[in-house]
């Protein structure tokens, strides 16, 4: 047996498809609406959720026989926002440029549902190794929807992918756009992004076994 | 039988200590931090003014400002005068650039209070640049940026930055493809009045090849942010305006 037993790995994959907080827990659905638009932000805020899910799910549960019960949330609430806060200036001290990309995310981490559920349901009641994996497989279940999601309304909305042009320069005519092809615009709102989460979702439903109802 | 955790008395202190530690770590590394911080934040102020004189090191489609280990120099090389303009009187300040515009515009509510009015002159081959700073709203928060504007008070150059638009969408205002537009567009109309530069939604230019219809293509999906930019300019560049008009004549 590896580093990882068979109920550790369950703990990475499962939230990647059949328990993923997105599409099934129906969790941090706010963030996956404002920032997908385009797909470099999408990656950059799944990143910084891995990292601050990752950590904090480890500090709750160290923390987990601590905590008085009536308070809990409240607790949860302050040990990410102190996170959040510590990373962000350690940036702004010492990456400024790298800071100011992702002072935006900063506010949207801290009300991430995701995070919260994940801090109530599993790191209270678990060990840190084990919170630790359930933190990184959450929020890599999040980044795949993200990243899903960010791609196609880059895609369809923009026409490009991490900012460079893949279908041609909309305003010269040249590439699929000499065709008549036009960006749809609708893409980079918001309700195309709860759309395109739907649409995942009903996929996801009709294709996993476990998942279907009668 | 109760658990110790759930006792009242428990969850108090426990809550004392636990703002206790984290209100005094954050501040201590906040106070630790201040002296860098502020330090980033005064030298990025420069790159921002000599970015939007055109003074930057950018490639064809990216925003690089100058390095920051180069900055104060090419600053005190390109900005000749820095001046503070306070009703009719125009006073010279090498440090005028760390004028907080957001103070100014709180101190100045009271109607005895001159606002002070910060303005860059740079010079570069020989031709003098005109940097204003604004500051306004956008969407979530404040954004903010400098335009540089030659003689005849057609932009040379604007910089534009924000605190917290969405991601994709607001948040573009700091990239080329929104800036570069203002490039070459006149902030008077043809009546020579001042008309700001509007963000607009219509004007059906997307190549902007019309550069006196006071009007730049809007992003889409960024209807507040890139009203807030307009609104921005119209608010804070009105206020240079009669020492800019001088200019002219």
């Amino acid at each position: 047996m590896g580093l990882l037993s068979k109920r550790d790995t369950k703990l990475i994959t499962d939230p990647l498809a059949d328990n993923n907080p997105i599409t099934i827990q129906v969790l941090g659905i706010c963030s996956a609406l404002a920032i997908t638009a385009e797909l470099e932000a999408s990656i950059v805020m799944s990143i910084a959720v891995l990292f601050v899910l990752g950590l904090g799910n480890v500090v709750i549960s160290l923390m987990r026989n601590i905590i008085p019960s009536k308070i809990r949330i409240i607790v949860q609430l302050i040990v990410v926002a102190t996170l959040v806060i510590i990373v962000d200036l350690v940036l702004k001290a010492f990456a400024y440029q790298l800071s100011k990309t992702l002072s935006v995310f900063v506010g949207l981490i801290i009300t991430n549902c995701i995070i919260m559920g994940r801090f109530e349901a599993f790191a209270l009641a678990n060990g840190p190794w084990k919170s630790f994996l359930d933190g990184i497989g959450n929020s890599l279940g999040y980044a795949v929807i993200l990243i899903i999601v960010g791609f196609f309304r880059e895609l369809l909305g923009s026409g490009s992918l991490l900012g460079f042009p893949v279908l041609g320069d909309a305003i010269e005519k040249t590439g699929v756009y000499a065709y008549g092809y036009e960006n749809n615009g609708f893409m980079l709102l918001a309700p195309m992004a709860l759309i395109t989460v739907g649409l995942i979702i009903w996929v996801q439903r009709n294709k996993s076994k476990a998942l279907i109802e009668d | 039988m109760e658990k110790r955790t759930d006792k009242n008395s428990y969850t108090i202190l426990f809550a004392v200590i636990m703002v206790f530690v984290v209100g005094a770590s954050l501040a201590f590394l906040a106070t630790s931090l201040k002296g860098k911080i502020d330090e980033n934040k005064r030298l990025e102020k420069q790159q921002n003014i000599l970015y939007a004189m055109g003074v930057n090191d950018n490639d064809e489609k990216s925003v690089a400002f100058i390095s920051t280990d180069n900055v104060a120099k090419e600053f005190s090389t390109y900005i000749t005068k820095q001046v503070i303009i306070q009703g009719d009187n125009v006073t010279e300040d090498d440090e005028a650039y760390l004028i907080d515009l957001k103070v100014e515009s709180a101190k100045s509510k009271e109607a005895s209070y001159q606002r002070r009015l910060p303005l860059f002159i740079g010079e570069k081959e020989g031709a003098p640049y005109y940097i204003v700073p604004m500051r306004g709203k956008g969407l979530w928060d404040a954004i903010w940026g400098y335009i540089s504007l030659d003689k005849n008070l057609v932009v040379q150059g604007v910089f534009f930055d924000h605190k917290g638009e969405t991601p994709g969408l607001g948040a573009n205002i700091n990239q080329r493809f929104f800036m570069d537009d203002f490039t070459g567009e006149h902030i008077l109309n043809q009546k020579e009045n001042f008309a700001g530069i509007a963000v607009s939604k219509s004007n059906i230019d997307p190549k902007n090849e019309r550069k006196t219809d006071n009007a730049v293509d809007a992003i889409a999906g960024a209807t507040i942010t890139g009203d807030g930019i307009a609104a921005m300019i119209r608010k804070d560049l009105r206020m240079y305006m009669p020492y800019l008009q001088t200019l002219k004549n």
